[in-house]
């Protein structure tokens, strides 16, 4: 089924997943596995990442074979996500970043002219930049032209359970962009991530409708099952919509 | 059994609770604290009472655990005031959980949706009848659970009479007395290294919270799997008019951090708190106030105009799977009685009632069975 490759490594799962707000770190630990995923990603602001002391976040993921995918959650300029970026390379040991620089507190949604400035000063200063960005396709495409080494367009806003609000711009920026396209915010339930993944998606990235779920280890496999099915009807090509009926049994040769 | 000699590392709520149960039935106990005794998560909390409030769907052996803790409670005062001499101010009233705008409410519908799954008592009620029940509620409440049989207590009290207890019954605290090591020989604790050399004991139990598994001496794979998780907090002066009787929490979906309002009998309101993972740092800072204010206010507009009395940040002891270690370890004569987390204050009686039966009588009860260290060690 085709390599999904990122910074020249091949990954078997093409679900990315968060680490914020489970019941606990057990649970997360149990539905992270259950979801299959290779890579984690976790807010460089909201974990102390300096912190060595027995029990952590970082300790429990590689334990568990893990990419971990730090991320800019939580900043608002480009200044702040290159200083958060600079501090989790060197903190992790890893030039992977998401990269988030956020607009406002109540969307969520990405300020489009600090992400493009960031972008540009992280890929020149070396980092594996995985963009978190607006549906839009002269974003992606700017971003892709940038160096970034996958777009990440929301289907809709962070942590809303949304779904896919517009396909049609998902699949133009399919047909645009040659990086990984990864659907990053806004998947509510597991038809969500497979139609991301129907539309031709190299991967779905997501974390509250795991996290906030009452039984979070069984949407994960949910997840897993979802991105799975989405990427085989993806590449079996699903058959045109057509207004009217056709017998799946043929008529000819039928006795009179 | 009863003449033992046993130390306990920790002199918060647990190691207390644990040391009084026992010296109460002849033990000799001494608890070493590595700083001032209660002056750590067991001061931090909000005393908040509330397994159903707190109740996640994936976690029904803790929620089981925090009803049988609530039972006891009255119990648990009545024995404690009566030892100690003094009030905790254990209260009755419910808890309110609130919410303001559309969003919230589906946010409470899916809270209630799971309380109900777990067969609790909890009610539905419209912003109206929330604001009968407690007057100061924002007009902007358009919905709300009660959890009525959640109570609370004031822990700051409870410390205190902790401490009277315990050593009314003979059992000797030393504060700012470090544990350097665990001793273990052969599979057996036989004792602690301190400051004053080797200590032994018949019985060493481990009570010190969040640093639990920052002590020399334990092998890394039965190191309790406890981290510090930072909560900050301040407290209110209610005044006439702004009279909080329940204990509120909010449900937003807009924000990371809801919050509660705790009303305490001399008038303190505390508010809290925030979540953090942010190791052993305890620094306050402007954004966690702020949104323990916005979150207060928005909820209760009255607190506006109420003078802030005291801020603080505490360290939750979180274990891996919220839920608390107690009992054996595969050390023999070594006792866990850690990581509560966010519920130590409601899991004091439980917590020293069993560790203290276990200890009298060698057998484990099914109560706190399901949570000793072996479930990590799978």
């Amino acid at each position: 089924m085709q390599d999904f490759k990122i910074a020249d490594q091949t990954y078997t799962s093409r679900l990315l997943i968060g680490t914020a707000g489970y019941p606990n770190f057990h649970i997360m630990t149990e539905a992270i596995a259950a979801s299959g995923a290779e890579i984690a990603t976790v807010s460089m602001r909201r974990v102390k990442f300096t912190d060595t002391s027995g029990e952590n976040l970082f300790a429990l993921l590689r334990e568990r074979g893990m990419t971990i995918l730090p991320n800019t959650a939580g900043c608002f300029t480009a200044k702040d996500a290159i200083l958060t970026a600079n501090l989790a390379r060197e903190a992790l040991d890893t030039s992977l970043i998401k990269l988030e620089v956020i607009g406002d507190e109540e969307t969520q949604f990405p300020d489009v002219e600090q992400l493009l400035n960031a972008a540009e000063t992280l890929v020149k200063d070396g980092f594996t930049v995985l963009p978190y960005c607006n549906d839009d396709p002269i974003t992606c495409k700017k971003l892709e032209d940038l160096g970034c080494a996958a777009v990440m367009p929301l289907g809709a806003p962070i942590g809303s359970g949304m779904g896919i609000r517009n396909p049609y711009n998902i699949q133009i920026i399919r047909d645009l962009v040659q990086v990984p396209l990864i659907v990053d915010a806004g998947v509510g339930t597991a038809s969500d991530a497979a139609i991301a993944m129907e539309l031709g998606c190299d991967g779905v990235l997501l974390n509250t409708a795991v996290a906030k779920a009452h039984r979070p280890v069984l949407m994960a496999e949910a997840m897993k099952k979802a991105v799975e099915a989405g990427r085989a009807a993806f590449l079996a090509g699903r058959i045109p919509r057509k207004l009217y009926a056709t017998a799946s049994s043929p008529q000819d040769g039928m006795i009179e | 059994m009863a003449n033992k000699k046993i130390i306990i590392i920790g002199g918060g709520v647990i190691g207390l609770g644990i040391g009084w149960q026992l010296a109460k039935a002849g033990a000799t106990v001494t608890i070493y604290e590595r700083s001032q005794s209660g002056r750590a998560a067991s001061w931090a909390a909000a005393g908040m009472l509330a397994p159903l409030a707190e109740a996640h769907s994936e976690e029904p052996e803790l929620l089981k655990l925090g009803s049988q803790s609530l039972v006891r409670y009255p119990q648990w005062a009545d024995e404690l005031e009566a030892d100690a001499g003094m009030s905790i101010a254990y209260r009755v009233e419910g808890t309110i959980i609130v919410g303001l705008e559309p969003d919230d409410t589906d946010q409470l519908r899916h809270l209630y949706t799971a309380q109900q799954d777990l067969g609790l008592s909890v009610e539905w009620l419209t912003g109206r009848e929330a604001r009968e029940i407690e007057s100061v509620l924002s007009p902007r409440v358009t919905a709300a659970i009660r959890c009525a049989t959640d109570h609370q207590v004031d822990n700051r009290l409870m410390v205190k009479a902790l401490q009277r207890a315990y050593q009314a019954c003979g059992g000797v605290l030393y504060e700012n007395s470090t544990i350097e090591k665990i001793v273990i020989e052969n599979g057996v604790a036989t004792g602690v290294q301190t400051q004053d050399g080797f200590q032994a004991a018949d019985v060493l139990i481990l009570a010190a919270g969040c640093w639990s598994a920052q002590i020399e001496g334990l092998p890394d794979n039965l190191l309790p799997p406890v981290r510090p998780v930072k909560g900050q907090m301040l407290a209110l002066q209610m005044e006439a008019g702004i009279i909080v009787k329940n204990v509120i929490r909010t449900v937003r979906a807009r924000y990371s951090t809801s919050v509660y309002l705790v009303p305490r009998t001399d008038g303190r309101l505390i508010v809290g708190a925030t979540t953090e993972e942010m190791g052993f740092d305890t620094r306050l800072t402007a954004g966690g106030i702020f949104e323990l204010l916005r979150g207060a206010w928005e909820a209760v507009p009255g607190v506006y105009e109420l003078p802030i009395l005291e801020t603080w940040a505490g360290l939750r002891p979180g274990s891996r799977d919220n839920a608390p270690i107690l009992g054996k370890t595969p050390v023999e004569n070594l006792i866990y009685a850690t990581g509560h987390y966010r519920n130590g204050i409601l899991l004091t009686p439980i917590t020293a009632y069993e560790i203290a039966n276990l200890i009298l009588t060698g057998e484990t009860s099914d109560i706190i069975a399901p949570f000793q260290l072996d479930r990590f060690l799978r």
